[in-house]
């Protein structure tokens, strides 16, 4: 992916307990002979259509179409892909919709595709990546992601869950949590840590974690709006065979690297139309109840209008840039900007409602698979908007991240450099 | 129709060549000098900048001796010019460019083109009417009454103050009863004093008339038109300066703050001023969004561009005054000298946050696009 340092600035990914710089792209491995072009694409598409209906049989035409490498066409040959440039993949996908073809729910198994995908084709040896990144694509096999630890938030390099070498294989011991699809997972990207004495990022093994082995335990966690997106994964004595081990011993937080590297800030899909967000919701409320109005709200609304609007070019912006294969680190701009107005706009949406706005759907504990931010109610949406600021890298970790990466600021000094992990307080 | 945010080649080309002249003929000691001096602006510069160069005329068709570009390139000079704060009249003859060019006026283009300043005579805080101005009313213009010669020419008399950008200017367009006249600066009646005012990078003058003999350019809704049209630009335009004075304020905060050192640190290295400086990047990735998007709308002469402009002044015209806060106060006592070039940065993006109207008159103008009607 030599086009992320085109604009000679590295990208910045989000991830979920912190920012990364993409240092290198995911992809590695084959080209077809013939470069791949948007016009053969559609061609080969056409082909495949031909000899496939898109209204058979949804399972066998999804491995056929990861098999005819029209799955992720940045992929290698024999590997759901052309090795064609990323930028041609809008061009399949939009050719298959197009022609009615099931897709493989990108939504329900995007930690397989974003994360799990790219660092077993980076990391893992030829069996791995025969192995787990066909029924990944076709979504047989759904994944999660056992990073997060109650101890290791912001500081993911302090995971404790352990890793114990066991005859062939390993005895995972520990705790993960904020575990989104764990309860449907087939397998979970996990860190671990087999060697508590030496310095924090050094001890770290990766591991592809059978969701299904003994001694995994899932659990709802329940959050503060009442339901439970995420969850607890309790791993006690589960024991991994060693062909499981992505990546070699003491190498986790590498490979871990290119799993946070590929978390990118969401800005898939369409482009959000004026007022297609959070600040649509207030706006009808202003228009449709006058009553509620007063001159304070009104210069309030006014301006989350403004920073909504802002924001919403800036998606816009950094969108055309993507497409263009000049991405930069103004995705994490986005992301605090986003988290700081959906807290605002939907608290200033109470507010305006008064008493009304108090009033509350439910307190039931729903296992919601979408995320809406906008579905519910206004105290919905207000207390939803408080983990946006939390889920995906605090604001404040995001911070210093773009203080030292971003702008070149110097770093923080540090306690834990140098020293052993298992000596590092707690 | 999606508007193109992004830079083209061509303009990050622009940039360089702008920028690389600025660091040599703008560098900010002689910013300060000119700005102390009597000259109201830099008169090398504006010869550099216009007649040596042609920058000064981008949008003027090649016909006319411009360079045939549009409002995105001019945008990306006046970004640089920002970041300069330079003292050059070059935002007020890009907006009075608008306005010759709406009015087809191809003798004052082809002086504008060769470096004449014309300058639109419309106190500096006019902005661009809520709606267009053949529906509600236009912007609060001051009065200036216009009578006939005896051979039947019109006359204008009253008083303009606070213009910008007009202290050089040769011809000034001035808008009297509805309509919009061509006044020779140094036409008999015509009297031009300037102001000691906040920002002395971009000065403002008075102007007095007293019988002051004019050329009537358009009436009506023509004249209306083109004024609008010319408000609207120079919003746009004026939110790009605002970006690049912003980014020269946190780039300069940024090195002040990796080489500074107390308590045996880096003053950059404390989180309380890193996450001030992170934020006020968010600020500025959005604001060169706004901005682009306002150019590249008024430039295309997108439906959008009013609502677009007005976005554009409501985000940028705080984001500078704030960026330029910052800079004083986390370059500490330095900060607060005249010897440190912050105090120029801080007066100018003052100054701007009131140029075509402050950010309050803006969301105002946003609230009819929006449709949020007041309480």
């Amino acid at each position: 992916m030599a086009a992320l340092f085109r604009s000679g600035r590295p990208a910045l990914i989000l991830h979920s307990q912190c920012i990364k710089f993409a240092a290198k792209g995911a992809e590695v491995g084959a080209s077809a002979a013939e470069p791949v072009t948007a016009e053969s694409l559609r061609e080969r598409i056409d082909g495949f259509l031909a000899g496939h209906d898109p209204a058979g049989d949804r399972l066998e035409f999804l491995r056929a179409r990861f098999d005819a490498g029209l799955a992720w066409v940045h992929y290698p040959v024999g590997l759901g892909g052309l090795g064609a440039p990323r930028v041609l993949q809008p061009v399949v996908d939009q050719r298959f919709a197009a022609a009615g073809a099931p897709d493989n729910s990108p939504r329900r198994i995007g930690i397989g595709l974003g994360m799990a995908a790219p660092t077993i084709l980076r990391h893992g040896t030829a069996e791995q990546r025969e192995r787990f990144l066909r029924p990944l694509w076709t979504a047989e096999e759904v994944w999660c992601q056992l990073f997060s630890e109650p101890g290791a938030g912001s500081d993911l390099a302090g995971v404790a869950t352990r890793a114990v070498r066991d005859g062939d294989g390993w005895v995972i011991d520990g705790q993960k949590v904020w575990t989104s699809m764990a309860h449907q997972a087939r397998w979970g990207i996990l860190l671990a840590r087999t060697d508590p004495a030496v310095a924090k990022h050094a001890g770290l093994t990766y591991f592809l974690c059978d969701m299904h082995a003994p001694g995994v335990e899932v659990r709802p966690l329940r959050q503060a709006t009442g339901e439970a997106e995420f969850n607890e994964v309790f791993l006690s004595g589960v024991r991994l065979g060693d062909e499981l081990r992505l990546g070699a011993v003491g190498e986790g937080w590498a490979v871990a690297r290119t799993t946070l590297m590929n978390e990118r800030v969401a800005i898939g899909g369409a482009a959000l139309p004026r007022e297609g967000g959070m600040i649509g919701v207030l706006a009808r409320t202003w228009r449709q109840r006058p009553e509620l109005r007063s001159p304070a709200l009104h210069d309030e609304v006014l301006r989350l209008w403004v920073r909504a609007e802002a924001l919403r070019l800036t998606g816009l912006r950094l969108r055309q840039q993507l497409a263009a294969g000049e991405p930069g680190p103004e995705g994490s701009a986005m992301k605090l900007a986003f988290a700081a107005l959906t807290q605002q706009i939907s608290g200033t949406e109470v507010e305006l409602l008064g008493a009304e706005g108090l009033r509350h759907d439910h307190w039931r504990a729903d296992r919601p698979e979408e995320l809406d931010l906008i579905g519910r109610g206004p105290t919905y949406r207000w207390l939803r908007a408080k983990g946006n600021s939390i889920e995906g890298g605090t604001s404040e970790v995001l911070r210093n991240i773009v203080a030292e990466r971003v702008l070149g600021l110097p770093a923080e000094p540090r306690q834990d450099t140098g020293v052993a992990w298992k000596d590092l307080p707690r | 129709m999606t508007l193109d945010l992004r830079y083209t080649e061509e303009q990050e080309q622009l940039r360089d060549s702008v920028r690389a002249m600025l660091a040599d003929h703008a560098g900010w000691a002689r910013v300060l000098k000119v700005a102390e001096s009597p000259e109201p602006d830099d008169a090398d510069l504006w010869r550099l900048l216009s007649v040596e160069t042609g920058l000064a005329a981008l949008a003027v068709p090649e016909h006319l001796g411009g360079a045939g570009a549009t409002l995105a390139e001019t945008a990306v000079v006046l970004e640089e010019l920002g970041r300069a704060a330079a003292p050059v009249p070059y935002l007020g003859v890009a907006v009075a460019g608008q306005v010759l060019l709406h009015l087809s006026e191809t003798d004052l283009l082809r002086e504008l083109a060769g470096g004449g300043v014309v300058a639109l005579a419309v106190p500096f805080d006019i902005g661009p009417a809520p709606a267009p101005p053949n529906g509600a009313a236009g912007p609060r213009l001051p009065d200036v009454e216009v009578s006939t010669a005896a051979d039947g020419s019109p006359l204008l008399n009253g008083r303009v103050s606070s213009v910008a950008d007009a202290s050089r200017a040769r011809v000034l367009l001035v808008p009297a009863g509805g309509a919009l006249f061509a006044v020779e600066a140094d036409a008999p009646g015509m009297r031009r004093t300037g102001v000691v005012s906040l920002d002395e990078t971009r000065p403002l003058c008075d102007l007095a008339m007293w019988n002051a003999p004019a050329r009537l350019l358009a009436a009506g809704d023509r004249a209306a038109t083109a004024l609008d049209a010319a408000l609207v630009a120079g919003a746009a335009l004026l939110a790009s300066e605002q970006l690049g004075l912003a980014q020269w304020c946190l780039d300069t905060t940024v090195e002040h703050l990796r080489t500074r050192y107390q308590f045996g640190r880096p003053v950059g290295s404390f989180q309380a001023l890193k996450h001030r400086l992170a934020d006020l990047w968010v600020e500025l990735v959005q604001a060169r969004a706004v901005a682009r998007h306002a150019v590249a709308c008024a430039a295309a002469g997108d439906p959008d561009a009013r609502l677009a402009a007005s976005l554009a002044q409501a985000h940028n015209g705080p984001l500078a005054v704030r960026a330029a806060e910052e800079c004083v106060q986390m370059h500490g006592g330095i900060g607060f000298t005249w010897e440190h070039p912050a105090h120029l940065y801080l007066k100018r993006a003052k100054s701007a946050s009131v140029a075509y109207g402050t950010a309050a008159r803006h969301r105002a103008v946003l609230a009819t696009f929006a449709d949020l009607a007041p309480a």
